[in-house]
């Protein structure tokens, strides 16, 4: 098909127009790779407290994360795109943490479940955790609750899910 | 022979069967293990330095927390110390309400114990049939407290609210629904090949060896010692039920499993009567606003936790701050089992033995 076009960009919108008739959409390439991104994130399956066992009763029975394509979740780093930080992070595990998160391949999210990961919750007294898991990296999205129910994480996943259509990351 | 040099393999901290943060340093032989390292504290959140500037009641939803795949049991030791330590009664009512949520727990901890048993053997299907009938503990535990997971339910002196009327259908439903639930658990794992040849013989632990490294709990009555204080010496009100202590034979990873399987049988048996026997009044007993225990005052409590062996030591300086708040935690006793029972098994073996000792790192780390 020879499109009419006229010099310029100026009528670029119509042209656009008058390939959709034609059954061609136009788009970019990063956001087709951003549309199956958000659709199916691959969590690492990371936790060391409480908002894990609501993060595996998330994948199990009843709450079902797979109805969002989100259920993949890896035992290595380096097959997983989705970091759920999960639990406090001490400073004993920050280094690991740290770590994980540099092995994981671009692009990469970061969830901070939970109080503990968003500002160090109930333990942030102590002299043994760090206030936040952005203290280590950038986090995404951050789900509050001690610990967040299942569903509090499907809506933290789902807004991340909007964030990485718009490209925002 | 051929001969060969040892190398080091490690396990954790994140890793799906690490239970959270547990590291497992192993020297291997071949496949043959020569020795483990457990490293622990991974997950240390310094619970008791924190306990030393909270009030006596601010440490509950703290207490909660240290085992939060049972989380009523915890807090149930913590306060029951406290009130040991002021020598306050609590309303029959609330004893009653505290073992009904307690057992509760323990068998949302033995369910959580037989899916992440099989999620670890590879078996997924086991996990999300024990999550399944879990869920319904979580609900009636959201019923009674308004939290699903980490419900910080006890009070000094009782507990913070009455069950409400839904509550009663929903646990009676639960209880009647049990003996089809374990069966289908039978069914499901007991009965399948690959488990019972992955956990029969593995992991050994005698009754011995048990006593000696202080092991408690299921793990210890798996290796044949009817010993339970439910019934050795009996808090609350738990002398008033009839219940048996179920013990195994050999005390391998496989005798640890149909244990707690048997213990979710008998801890539906304690709601039962105690569903049956529970008097009707007040559910919080009268506590001093303040509670400030007169000054060198101090107490060791010890309960019957999923794990084992639950106790807190509390010293008074008569503020209304403890002195010191020690936990004896279970987990932290059992994990030190498992360079015993690994020692000349295989790397595999290590997996199952984790899994079926079942820690739970936020109590073992503190």
């Amino acid at each position: 098909m020879v499109l009419k076009t006229d010099a310029g960009s100026a009528n670029l919108a119509s042209d656009i127009e008058q390939l959709e008739k034609h059954n061609i959409i136009v788009t970019t390439l990063e956001k087709i790779w951003n549309w199956g991104r958000a659709r199916s994130f691959w969590p690492l399956s990371y936790g060391c407290n409480c908002c894990p066992i609501e993060m595996m009763a998330s994948g199990a029975a009843r709450f079902d994360i797979a109805r969002y394509g989100y259920e993949v979740f890896r035992a290595s780093p380096r097959q997983a795109d989705l970091l759920i930080v999960a639990g406090p992070i001490t400073l004993k595990m920050a280094p690991v943490v740290k770590r994980i998160y540099e092995q994981m391949p671009s692009p990469k999210w970061v969830v901070a479940m939970g109080n503990c990961a968003t500002s160090g919750g109930p333990f942030r007294d102590g002299y043994s955790i760090l206030p936040g898991a952005d203290a280590l990296f950038k986090v995404d999205m951050y789900v509050p609750g001690c610990p967040p129910r299942p569903e509090a994480l499907f809506h933290g996943l789902l807004e991340l899910k909007k964030k990485v259509e718009r490209g925002e990351y | 022979m051929l001969k060969t040099d040892p190398y080091t393999i490690n396990i954790g901290p994140q890793h799906p069967s690490a239970h959270g943060g547990l590291r497992a340093e192993t020297i291997m032989d071949g496949e043959d293990v020569q020795d483990v390292i457990v490293h622990l504290g991974y997950v240390h959140r310094s619970v008791e330095k924190i306990a030393e500037s909270r009030t006596y009641a601010q440490f509950v939803p703290y207490a909660s927390r240290l085992d939060y795949l049972a989380s009523h049991l915890p807090t149930l030791g913590y306060v029951q110390a406290v009130e040991k330590l002021l020598g306050i009664t609590v309303p029959e009512r609330a004893e009653y309400i505290r073992v009904i949520v307690a057992e509760l727990s323990r068998i949302a901890s033995h369910l959580i114990f037989a899916g992440s048993l099989a999620i670890d053997l590879g078996a997924t299907t086991g996990m999300i049939y024990c999550y399944r009938d879990r869920e319904r503990i979580m609900d009636m535990f959201e019923m009674s407290s308004g939290q699903r997971l980490i419900a910080s339910y006890m009070r000094i002196g009782g507990v913070s609210h009455d069950f409400p009327d839904s509550f009663y259908p929903a646990v009676k439903s639960f209880l009647g629904d049990l003996p089809k639930m374990i069966s289908e658990y039978h069914g499901l794992l007991s009965g399948n090949e690959i488990l019972q040849a992955r956990c029969k013989g593995v992991g050994v632990l005698s009754a011995d060896d048990a006593i000696a490294y202080g092991i408690t709990g299921p793990n210890l009555r798996a290796s044949g010692v009817a010993y339970d204080i439910r019934r050795e010496d009996p808090y609350g009100i738990y002398d008033r039920f009839e219940f048996n202590v179920p013990t195994g034979h050999c005390g391998d990873s496989w005798d640890r499993y149909t244990v707690r399987i048997e213990e979710i049988e008998q801890s539906g048996r304690i709601i039962e009567q105690a569903l049956r026997d529970m008097p009707a009044g007040d559910y919080l007993g009268k506590v001093p606003r303040i509670i400030k225990p007169p000054a060198g005052r101090e107490v060791y409590h010890r309960i019957e936790s999923a794990k084992g062996e639950l106790g807190y030591h509390i010293v008074s300086n008569g503020t209304d701050k403890p002195h010191r708040v020690h936990v004896r935690a279970p987990s932290f006793v059992n994990m030190m089992a498992l360079p015993l029972v690994s020692r000349g098994g295989k790397l595999q073996d290590i997996i199952t033995n984790i899994a079926t000792l079942d820690p739970v790192l936020g109590e073992s780390d503190r």
